[in-house]
């Protein structure tokens, strides 16, 4: 993060500076609204989940309301098979979607950067799903799993699978089932960014290429692969927190079921807090997934030595 | 985050020279290895929707794979009975809102951080940054509870605050991305022509927003349209829901009805795929603008 700040800085055009028309309390008053909205309710709550993950909070049960130190950390810790868990749920499903969804949005963001006919209407096509909701994702996926009316009807009909099949509701099954529909959205994200990103790689590289007698592979490998490291690193950091973060799809589509088998750590953490009001604890496990996520995007942009490139 | 801002220009297409072999090898990989992987995952990407279609269309019970005879049944029963007349309201409410409330503040905040040194805008901007670490989800019970001390639970403009507040960093980002783009030389000449700032501002730099102020404002009516958590904590009364929430009710009946579902979701929609149609040009060139460039 450091580093991208360090990177950040403008390389301003000299500026003339008119005392007269620039007073100097202006920029504080242009940014308050944003500030105090951002004061307000996200680095608020952020100090509150930190305050309360040291307290038993239970609004239903007041009388053990108090003080208690790190009571909850060792409870998750040690005691709580359920968050170990949806932890490594939510790290399985966060590296299989952002890998799949990287690998087929690099694909599909190199076919639909060529130059062919019936260029545009396939780009809009192909991006076609990335503003659908999580929620609308899972009412057309619900309608495409479901057992009676869905695709293992149809698929029984020639004779492949058996009639009454329920993908979302077999523990064998539901994985890959939650997997494809979150792809289905997923993908279009990172063609569109690694597409943006591919508009500003020179020509004059791959003539160069050419020149030297390099393969189109070769091309790939040498000139397009660095110059999108950048982008990729960003992107898929960003990815990551996101699939991490979101509950939508998963809550509406399989509830986290069948048996807990797909609940990620902040369906949990919703769990605990909506149904169980145990919100110290829930407070105790937020703060945790805050450590762990900052912890891996620090680890995740050092290894990478983002904005080691030149660009 | 921006060091530049590009004005992306659309791909320009190489001349079609005599010259062979020259550009060849890149530019026009063997046609079969473009149309047959766009079109595999074109299917991939086109069933589901005509999956939804099929449902919405096709009478109760059918099984025919085209929707045909075709019926309107469903949309009527989910606009009249589910509600989802009342849930469209609130939901163009909540995302107009969010959309003016974003761009405004995000319109300010910009035009600071693309024209003004002051003394704490490199912490500003680092915040700015974490903020997209900051899962909304996790911190839903703590927001609830200042919502319910400012007594706004249950009302549409707490799922404004939330949306807006959380849509701001963004957009904030992107928008002094765009001024930054405006050369500062033409406000200037606006002053000594005798405008204020604040005239200068809206009469030569406004205009050539517009293209930006589009893309970030759509965005931000997408993403309230689309969001679910809010409304689902801090909407309790029926007549105050939105269309996710109308839809994730219908999912989570006892035995779902799949065609007001598929309709339901048609309605769901209808508005982003117009939004996203009229931006789409503007979003590839705002994301490289303003997001990814390091």
């Amino acid at each position: 993060m450091a580093q991208a700040a360090a990177v950040a800085k403008p390389p301003a055009p000299p500026r003339r500076r008119r005392a007269s028309a620039t007073p100097r309390r202006l920029p504080y008053l242009l940014i308050a609204p944003a500030a105090l909205l951002m004061l307000g309710f996200i680095a608020y709550p952020v100090i509150s989940v930190f305050y309360y993950s040291l307290q038993n909070y239970n609004p239903t049960k007041p009388w053990r309301n108090g003080y208690a130190g790190f009571d909850n950390f060792v409870h998750a810790f040690t005691d709580d098979p359920q968050f170990w868990d949806t932890l490594t749920f939510s790290a399985k499903w966060v590296i299989v979607e952002v890998g799949l969804q990287l690998l087929f949005g690099l694909a599909l963001a190199l076919i639909v950067n060529q130059t062919f006919v019936g260029r545009a209407v396939g780009r809009a096509l192909v991006f076609s799903p990335w503003a659908v909701s999580g929620v609308l994702t899972s009412a057309i996926w619900v309608l495409l799993y479901n057992s009676q009316t869905g695709v293992t009807r149809y698929l029984a009909d020639m004779g492949i699978g058996a009639y009454g099949t329920s993908w979302l509701s077999d523990t064998a099954t539901v994985f890959p089932a939650a997997i494809v529909a979150d792809l289905w959205r997923g993908v279009p994200f990172f063609a569109i960014l690694i597409l943006a990103d591919l508009q500003s790689v020179s020509k004059d590289l791959y003539e160069a290429a050419e020149v030297d007698g390099a393969r189109r592979l070769q091309q790939f490998w040498h000139i397009t692969l660095p110059h999108l490291k950048d982008a990729i690193v960003l992107s898929t950091l960003l990815r990551a927190v996101w699939e991490f973060n979101n509950v939508d799809l998963l809550y509406t589509l399989t509830g986290g079921g069948p048996a807990g088998e797909t609940t990620t750590l902040p369906l949990y953490i919703a769990n605990t807090s909506v149904d169980a009001h145990n919100f110290g604890y829930a407070s105790a496990l937020t703060t945790v997934a805050f450590v762990i996520l900052l912890f891996c995007s620090i680890v995740y942009l050092r290894l990478s030595k983002f904005g080691g490139g030149q660009k | 985050m921006i060091t530049e801002i590009a004005p992306a220009p659309e791909r320009v297409e190489p001349p079609p020279t005599g010259t062979r072999g020259r550009r060849r090898a890149w530019d026009e990989a063997p046609r079969w290895q473009i149309y047959v992987p766009l079109s595999i995952y074109l299917v991939f990407t086109l069933i589901p929707f005509y999956w939804i279609l099929l449902f919405a269309l096709r009478p109760a019970g059918s099984t025919s794979l085209v929707p045909w005879p075709m019926t309107f049944e469903h949309f009527e029963k989910v606009w009249n009975e589910r509600a989802f007349g009342t849930y469209f309201q609130n939901s163009v409410l909540v995302g107009v809102s969010t959309l003016v409330m974003t761009t405004l503040v995000a319109l300010a905040g910009g035009y600071a951080l693309a024209r003004f040194d002051f003394r704490i805008k490199r912490a500003f901007m680092l915040a700015l940054l974490c903020t997209q670490f900051v899962p909304g989800a996790l911190l839903l019970v703590p927001l609830f509870e200042i919502f319910a001390n400012l007594r706004m639970i249950n009302s549409l403009s707490s799922v404004v605050i939330a949306e807006t507040v959380f849509q701001l960093p963004l957009s904030m980002i992107l928008i002094s991305g765009f001024i930054r783009n405006v050369p500062y030389s033409l406000e200037e000449a606006a002053w000594v022509d005798g405008c204020n700032r604040f005239t200068a501002f809206r009469i030569v730099v406004l205009p050539l927003l517009r293209p930006g102020l589009i893309a970030v404002g759509s965005f931000a009516f997408v993403h309230a349209w689309n969001h679910f958590l809010f409304a689902l904590m801090f909407l309790s009364d029926q007549g105050k829901q939105t269309i996710p929430v109308g839809l994730n009710t219908l999912m989570s009946a006892d035995s779902v009805d799949l065609g007001a579902l598929a309709a339901g979701g048609i309605i769901a929609a209808v508005p982003v795929v117009l939004v996203f149609a009229f931006i789409q040009k503007w979003l590839i060139t705002g994301f490289s603008a303003g997001a990814v460039k390091g």
